[in-house]
């Protein structure tokens, strides 16, 4: 069905579609659209599901430990300081090999007070063992939450999937949305460890370095073959409802000197850039990161490459230039833009790719103007 | 009478024929639950209530366990004490996941009962918040607090049920605070079952772990658990300790269904003429040189708890 939606809404959407038997949230700018559609829907009796209005996003995550680890999906969202505040159950939610779906709307962290679009928050959980998928369009952000579902379930992943969209600049964003009839895309819940009283198990106890260092492999073993999964997992939705999607969006890369490298909306934002640069003579291309966990294998050698990141890691860099730096051994150039909702514009990331320092680093419109 | 009706009273009759025929340890289920294997302290009644909670809960139930004692007791993977599944979880977090579990068991149309077992440390002090969210929610699941008044699996910390004048590793010169009061905490979320327990008393505990999985609702029992290393006793007083904590009427053993208090057996009579304070204070280490004014604010806080609770069981509040 095509209708217009937030992104907040399309995601609340997807949830309904996969019908968890257990919904546990706490209410966080700018996700709150979110669980509140999700409690319409119980109410109205449109989802039959339980709704656990938790008292903190720590108990949020710890809820649906429970409840998935009782043998039901499970589906929370947050943002922000929410995501910081369940820190503790995000790692054990991975630990424990729980399929959680989980939305985090992304934003910036305090102080001051910020509700506006980062990606530091979502960055902070990147050594969870959480898969983490960032979206850049309504319609994207309906069809990855289904997708997760069925990527976080199947028997050689069981890890929880975090679906990541801007703050505002998506999550309050109408755009177009088609919905699906899902059919038989996402199979029954199982969970093959799920908790069963006829075959009394302990489950995380006290354990030595030999086992717990095996559990480690198992979480990164699982890590390795979601790349697969996501790929089929992304196939079938491409053949069922038509729409394609891989690790990353490519625009105009293939004979491009330069590519742009940005995560999230400025990723869309980076398209218009690029059309500019082309109409100037200019080759360039963009690659929108969608998954950052797995990370994928990326093909950017002999170009020039400009990486926007949303995010800093302080001391250190921008995470997706050092993501970049490590993976490909090529030297970007970084900007650091858009933090705290911070305005950037195609004519901005224009700029970025004509005024372009590979190996230095700056921050749009704070240090020396690019 | 509807099939439904004739189907509840004979639950009733069933549990009234149950609690007469189990007035002494003989008529407790043969069945254990919690194996010898365990890797508790000697003397450790935490672990001896636990045999008898699992007796009364029975196999179709899982425990959920914060970090506390029986994150140890239960034994090292891929080895377990305990005979029925035990979800292990963070500090702050027992009540929250015992919370989506029983949601979850709803979901699903399973009647397992789901009990949370923790210490007091993972209650008073860091799970409050989740141990208050899961009340005021109304979540169908049993909260079991066995309290040996410190972090016991730390090596004893004060906590904030740590009782005053009692010296424990961070404070060595005897606690300065009194005892948070849990239980009137508890009470202010009108729970539809209360009750406090001590070891050394297992048929009252068994029966009530009975009771309280009969009702549908958020239940709570709060264990006074003696604590041999904690305390500093030797190990073979554990169960003796924990009869001076009730004859003294330092702990005191009473049930809130639906409101109403009943005071238990053996504190009714300590309650009308309780034994000297000294006994229990004496007998333990951490109490060692109590100083006059801290035994007489004890004194007085015995005194005020046998009032308060004399008072409501009267029904003059």
């Amino acid at each position: 069905m095509l209708t217009i939606a937030t992104g907040n809404k399309a995601v609340a959407a997807a949830v309904k579609a996969a019908k968890p038997g257990v919904v546990a949230a706490y209410p966080i700018t700018p996700q709150t659209e979110i669980v509140e559609q999700i409690a319409d829907y119980v109410t109205d009796g449109d989802l039959e599901s339980r709704y656990i209005p938790v008292e903190s996003e720590h108990s949020a995550m710890a809820a649906c430990i429970g409840a998935s680890a009782g043998g039901v999906r499970t589906f929370t969202a947050t943002s922000s300081h929410g995501l910081l505040y369940m820190h503790e159950m995000v790692h054990w939610a991975a630990g424990a090999r729980l399929p959680i779906v989980m939305a985090n709307v992304n934003r910036a962290l305090g102080p001051g007070w910020n509700t506006w679009a980062e990606h530091t928050d979502a960055f902070s959980q990147r050594d969870t063992g959480w898969l983490q998928v960032f979206v850049g369009t309504v319609q994207e952000a309906y069809d990855a939450t289904l997708m997760a579902f069925k990527i976080a379930e199947d028997e050689r992943v069981l890890l929880p999937v975090m679906v990541n969209l801007d703050g505002f600049a998506l999550s309050h964003i109408m755009q177009s949305l088609e919905t699906v009839e899902i059919g038989d895309f996402l199979p029954p819940f199982h969970l093959p460890h799920a908790i069963d009283t006829e075959n009394p198990c302990g489950y995380g106890p006290m354990t030595g370095p030999a086992d717990y260092f095996r559990f480690r492999w198992d979480i990164e073993r699982s890590m390795r073959d979601a790349r697969g999964v996501i790929a089929d997992v992304e196939r079938e939705f491409a053949e069922r409802f038509g729409r394609t999607y891989g690790p990353t969006e490519d625009y105009r890369c293939e004979d491009a000197d330069v590519v742009v490298v940005a995560v999230g909306t400025l990723g869309k934002e980076a398209e218009v850039a690029i059309d500019r640069l082309r109409d100037e003579g200019i080759k360039a291309g963009s690659m929108r990161l969608r998954w950052f966990r797995p990370f994928p294998d990326l093909d950017l050698s002999g170009r020039d490459v400009v990486v926007i990141d949303r995010d800093y890691s302080f001391g250190f860099g921008g995470v997706v230039a050092h993501s970049i730096r490590s993976k490909t051994g090529i030297e970007p150039y970084s900007v650091i833009a858009g933090l705290g909702g911070q305005e950037v514009t195609y004519n901005d990331i224009a700029d970025f790719v004509r005024n372009r320092r590979p190996g230095e680093e700056t921050w749009f419109g704070v240090s020396d103007h690019v | 009478m509807s099939g439904n009706r004739i189907a509840k009273l004979s639950l009733q009759l069933m549990t009234i024929i149950e609690e007469r025929s189990v007035n002494n340890l003989s008529a407790i289920p043969k069945e254990e639950y919690l194996y010898k294997c365990t890797s508790a302290c000697a003397g450790c009644s935490s672990s001896l209530c636990l045999r008898y909670v699992l007796k009364a809960a029975g196999p179709d139930s899982v425990l959920v366990v914060p970090a506390c004692c029986t994150s140890v007791i239960q034994g090292m993977y891929p080895g377990t004490a305990m005979n029925v599944p035990v979800y292990n979880i963070a500090f702050a977090a027992a009540a929250a996941c015992a919370s989506g579990m029983s949601d979850a068991f709803a979901t699903l149309g399973r009647e397992t009962n789901v009990i949370v077992y923790a210490g007091d440390g993972g209650t008073v002090d860091i799970g409050i918040q989740a141990l208050s969210g899961a009340f005021e929610r109304g979540t169908n699941f049993l909260y079991i607090c066995y309290d040996n008044e410190a972090y016991g699996n730390t090596g004893m910390q004060r906590s904030g049920s740590t009782p005053l004048g009692a010296r424990t590793t961070t404070t060595p010169g005897g606690k300065p605070t009194a005892k948070k009061d849990l239980d009137r905490i508890v009470e202010a979320h009108n729970p539809p079952y209360m009750a406090t327990a001590c070891s050394a008393y297992p048929l009252d505990l068994y029966k009530k772990v009975k009771k309280a999985l009969s009702i549908e609702g958020p239940k709570f029992i709060h264990i006074l658990a003696p604590c041999p290393p904690g305390w500093r006793y030797p190990t073979e007083k554990t169960v003796e300790m924990g009869k001076l904590a009730v004859k003294t009427a330092q702990w005191i053993l009473y049930e809130r269904e639906f409101g109403k208090l009943t005071i238990n057996g053996p504190s009714k009579a300590a309650m009308k003429k309780p034994a000297p304070l000294e006994d229990y204070i004496k007998s333990q280490g951490r109490f060692k040189n109590l100083s006059p004014e801290i035994f007489d604010l004890m004194r007085q806080q015995v005194e005020q708890n046998i009032q308060r609770l004399s008072r409501e069981e009267a029904g003059v509040c």
